[in-house]
């Protein structure tokens, strides 16, 4: 089964042109390239946070986006766990508001990832009165993580986690997410610039170059 | 000490300009949010006719109250046959002449508000599951929530000035629609009028000063914020 599956079209008025087709049956992809080949784009386009001008984006088999079909699940409703590379932690909230901002839709489900569990895994438990502003680039990181493993998402992405930390943060970072990957068992998309512990992680990886897949 | 008559100017003022701001508020809130989220080339045909009392001389903007109000005009005519409510020469259309002037104002300032709000978040609002509604209940409006208060003390200050639109749709009764300018106006009309009235232009003076102090504090902080 594939996890996921990608195609999209679209060219900017700056003339760049995102043209791509990949697909993955692995649980963790990683899709490698350099800046301003197009990967954030991709991952705006998984979440349904940015539209191609056509395409095709299926998530578990279940299609997303089909330009053709006239399908286009909107970004609420997609199920797509987004670990941002700016975090955007809400600043009005603090650690334990973030973290149940997403989860509350998500109630009537059964909790697969439950809260307390979730918060022991990353550590959490003495920051989760305290606000974005007051923590550190890792603790930003692991609240966003969080934050986007309590809507029980389908497909988790993850935009460059490690950047902006140093190595043994970065590291630890990597280890955080290694294992609620394991611990779920639930598909991840990982962004990164440079190959480290992350692509090491991933079973796939695909690598982007001016918005086209160089190899994989 | 003040006489009733000033008493009942003061009362009132802080009154008719609490009940503009109040009916105001929620439609300058979606307003301002609209503005801010609408794309179109069309938006400047929406922009100015909210901005239009700005501009218009106030006697005007009371003119044309007093025109669509009035017992014969289209609203007053039904508001009177309908609901059996008169609104010319009453308090609530001090307040409304207040509310109409106001409007642009609180407008602008939430307006303002709301482009200060990153949109980032609004787009991890939307990943994470929250529709169109829930993100603006949940994080624009609260992290506008300075501005938007910045904006109510700047409509309560400028429905509390109101002096031309108020004469012309609600008069200038004592005790019932004298608010603080119309009080002014008549005390100094009259004989020694001019000191008379000094301590109303006083508590006037001091009422402006602290609402556009709160309303500069409430700004200042959400640049800082925003900065931080």
């Amino acid at each position: 089964m594939n996890y996921l599956s990608f195609k999209a079209c679209h060219r900017y008025s700056t003339g760049f042109q995102l043209d791509l087709f990949f697909e993955s049956d692995k649980l963790v992809t990683a899709l490698c390239g350099p800046s301003g080949s197009g990967k954030t784009t991709i991952l705006e386009m998984i979440a349904g946070l940015k539209q191609p001008q056509s395409g095709q984006i299926k998530v578990i088999e279940k299609t997303l986006l089909d330009t053709k079909q006239g399908i286009q699940v909107s970004a609420e409703s997609r199920r797509i766990g987004f670990v941002f590379q700016d975090r955007r932690l809400f600043p009005h909230l603090n650690v334990l508001g973030n973290l149940r901002f997403g989860r509350r839709r998500r109630e009537e489900q059964k909790d697969v990832i439950s809260l307390d569990h979730l918060i022991e895994i990353l550590d959490l438990t003495h920051l989760l009165k305290r606000y974005p502003e007051n923590l550190s680039g890792g603790e930003q990181q692991r609240v966003a993580l969080g934050r986007a493993l309590l809507t029980h998402p389908e497909l988790l992405l993850l935009d460059e986690p490690m950047v902006a930390l140093d190595e043994s943060l970065g590291n630890q970072i990597g280890e955080y997410i290694t294992c609620v990957i394991e611990e779920w068992k639930i598909p991840a998309l990982i962004v990164s610039h440079t190959s480290n512990l992350l692509t090491q992680l991933a079973s796939r990886t695909i690598l982007i170059q001016n918005g086209q897949v160089s190899s994989s | 000490m003040l006489t009733t008559q000033e008493w009942e100017a003061v009362l009132l003022s802080v009154k008719v300009a609490s009940v503009a701001v109040l009916v105001n508020l929620p439609l300058a809130i979606i307003l301002g949010y609209f503005l801010t989220q609408w794309k179109s080339s069309s938006k400047w045909i929406l922009e100015t006719l909210i901005n239009i009392p700005l501009v218009l001389p106030p006697v005007v903007t009371g003119y044309l109250l007093l025109f669509l109000l009035g017992s014969n005009g289209p609203l007053g005519n039904v508001l009177e046959n309908i609901l059996g409510f008169r609104i010319i020469f009453t308090w609530q259309g001090a307040a409304l002449a207040g509310a109409v002037v106001s409007f642009p104002l609180m407008v602008r300032a939430i307006r303002l508000s709301f482009q200060g709000v990153d949109s980032k978040l609004e787009e991890a609002a939307r990943s994470l599951g929250r529709g169109p509604i829930a993100t603006f209940g949940y994080v624009s409006l609260p992290l506008a929530f300075r501005g938007v208060l910045a904006g109510s003390v700047l409509g309560f200050a400028r429905a509390l000035g109101e002096f031309g639109a108020t004469i012309m749709v609600a008069g200038n009764i004592p005790g019932v629609t004298q608010t603080i300018p119309l009080a002014v106006f008549s005390l100094v009309q009259s004989p020694s009028g001019v000191n008379r009235s000094t301590r109303l232009v006083l508590i006037s003076l001091i009422l402006a000063g602290v609402m556009l102090a709160v309303s500069e504090a409430l700004e200042r902080r959400e640049e800082r914020r925003e900065l931080s």
